[in-house]
């Protein structure tokens, strides 16, 4: 017996074993890694690249973390769950039974049809440190590398590969960079930072046809290149509950304690959807910290105890070339914004709360920002037009300051 | 624990906090050498103007959203005290877009810092608060905000 089953080894996964252990000293735990590494951190793969991480300091947790939290690793495939019988098959016909099942199965690239992609050598997707170590041994100071996609993926793979290779171009369908968190306007001051630090774009266009090395896009340029990365977009892992019928949107649906639909069987991280707060409405927000924080109130309730993820918004922190971006939350309401020629701070207020942001360049002290948002402060309890301009606790009135810095937090 | 706690009753605005703090973490035995003619980028800051003003460091919380936010793996805490193992920080400042105090900083390097309470840099315990020429910075245990 299994008391515990985590189906995943990332992230989401070491949050539900501590999740678990801060409840349950005792009974074993068991974790189905498709992936032959220990727990890493993903995002990392880029600064790998970039030769500002290694392999070893890419580790999430440390060398005995498995051992000391008393877990099994089984190196696997899952390919369905028996909710009946309380039992995972693995694809080597291994049979897992659990009392507790937690869906860590994080997500997959999504590579859309294109025209001679399988005539293309030297080619990657940019999840997995395997795929970060697949594309260093294709890259030389010679390659021409074209990367599919201008979103947060595919431009950190652009900044770890910028002084391995000759050239880089990213290509992307959207008119603008980074347009999940950031707006033709936003995007267009990174853009001229990211041109001025070596990278070609070619926006708005796609991939029409590939012949060998040689890209043919819609608009018909040609872009010749021997180094391929693809990183058009993401598709949570959602099958194994989706073919038990199990309650599944973009992601997994869960509620704040991570219960999916079906009893015992519980999910965390990039696999995810739940209610996301500033939009109201359910949402994917696959970003590590809160494949953290989800997968330990999972491993709280698994283990008997109460734990809630709230207060779920999108944000997002990334540097690039040295020019810091950090977007939370939601774009709607009415925008206010300070900016120069080279940054910019952009809020979203909605019925006297901030819903959003966009900063580009000066980021100090935002996370002040995102707990306006997270904590619905009403912005006329503070300084709001002063805080635009610097974040500061000081523009909370001192009562707040009081509970803020005078005691245990 | 004992934390750090600022009375900005007390507090006169005069920065020297900030000053202690740089030279405490610089690992340096002459102040002069450590501070003069270079930009300090201490862990501790004050904030406010001249009708109030408060010194802001970490406040070691109970829950770290920095700490469950890193993607790096590189913030931990160590009998209560939260800490930054710099060899793993890449600097990509997701703990300073959820501290909800503003508490951490990007240092010389572009790698996150934050206050460590001077426990393991030769100091021993705050230099903040020794620093402090009108006590307005303490290093006790609380629980409730006083």
């Amino acid at each position: 017996m299994n008391p515990y089953l985590i189906i995943g080894n990332g992230v989401a996964a070491a949050g539900c074993i501590e999740g678990i252990r801060s409840v349950d000293p005792d009974d074993a735990i068991t974790v189905v890694s498709a992936e032959k590494h220990p727990v890493y951190s993903r995002p990392l793969i880029s600064y790998y690249l970039e030769g500002k991480t290694d392999l070893n300091r890419m580790q999430y947790r440390s060398e005995d973390f498995y051992e000391t939290n008393c877990c099994t690793v089984i190196p696997g495939q899952a390919e369905e769950i028996d909710p009946v019988a309380g039992s995972v098959r693995l694809s080597d016909g291994t049979t897992l039974p659990y009392r507790k099942l937690c869906l860590a199965t994080g997500s997959s690239p999504f590579v859309p049809p294109m025209a001679g992609l399988d005539g293309v050598r030297k080619k990657s997707c940019f999840m997995t440190v395997d795929d970060a170590l697949l594309l260093e041994s294709y890259v030389t100071k010679q390659s021409d590398a074209l990367i599919i996609g201008a979103g947060l993926i595919g431009l950190k793979c652009a900044e770890g590969l910028r002084d391995r290779a000759n050239s880089i171009t990213v290509c992307d369908l959207a008119d603008h960079v980074l347009s999940s968190i950031l707006d033709g306007d936003s995007a267009a001051i990174v853009q001229r930072h990211l041109e001025a630090n070596g990278l070609r774009f070619r926006l708005g266009d796609s991939v029409r046809q590939f012949s060998g090395s040689v890209a043919t896009l819609q608009s018909g340029e040609t872009i010749p290149f021997d180094v391929l990365v693809l990183a058009v977009g993401v598709r949570a892992n959602t099958a194994l509950l989706r073919s038990i019928g199990g309650e599944v949107g973009r992601g997994i649906v869960v509620n704040a304690r991570m219960e999916t639909s079906i009893p015992d069987i519980f999910a965390a991280g990039d696999c995810t959807e739940g209610f996301e707060m500033t939009s109201g409405q359910n949402r994917v927000v696959a970003i590590l910290p809160n494949a953290y924080r989800q997968g330990f109130a999972a491993g709280v309730n698994m283990a008997g105890g109460d734990a809630a993820f709230t207060k779920n918004i999108p944000m997002n922190s990334i540097g690039l070339f040295g020019l810091h971006i950090m977007t939370a939350g939601s774009y709607t309401g009415a925008p206010t914004e300070e900016r120069t020629e080279t940054t910019l701070k952009r809020f979203y207020t909605d019925a006297g709360l901030l819903k959003g942001f966009i900063l580009v360049g000066h980021t100090e002290r935002a996370g002040i920002y995102t707990s306006l948002i997270r904590e619905q402060t009403p912005l006329d309890t503070i300084d709001f037009e002063a805080m635009k301009k610097i974040a500061s606790t000081s523009y909370f009135s001192s009562d707040v300051r009081r509970k803020k810095f005078g005691g245990v937090v | 624990m004992k934390r750090v706690y600022v009375n900005e009753q007390w507090c006169l605005g005069c920065h020297l906090c900030e000053y202690y703090c740089a030279f405490a973490n610089s690992g340096l035995s002459d102040m002069a050498t450590a501070l003069k003619g270079t930009r300090i980028v201490p862990r501790i800051h004050v904030e406010g103007d001249n009708s109030v003003s408060f010194a802001v460091s970490c406040r070691h919380c109970k829950d770290p959203i920095c700490m469950q936010s890193c993607i790096a793996g590189a913030i931990y805490r160590e009998d209560g005290v939260v800490r930054i193992r710099k060899e793993k920080c890449v600097g990509c400042l997701t703990c300073i877009l959820v501290c909800p105090y503003g508490s951490l900083t990007p240092d010389e390097t572009g790698i996150a810092q934050k206050c460590e309470l001077c426990l393991q840099n030769g100091s021993g315990a705050p230099a903040c608060v020794r620093g402090c020429p009108n006590r307005a910075i303490v290093y006790e245990e609380r629980e409730d905000a006083v």
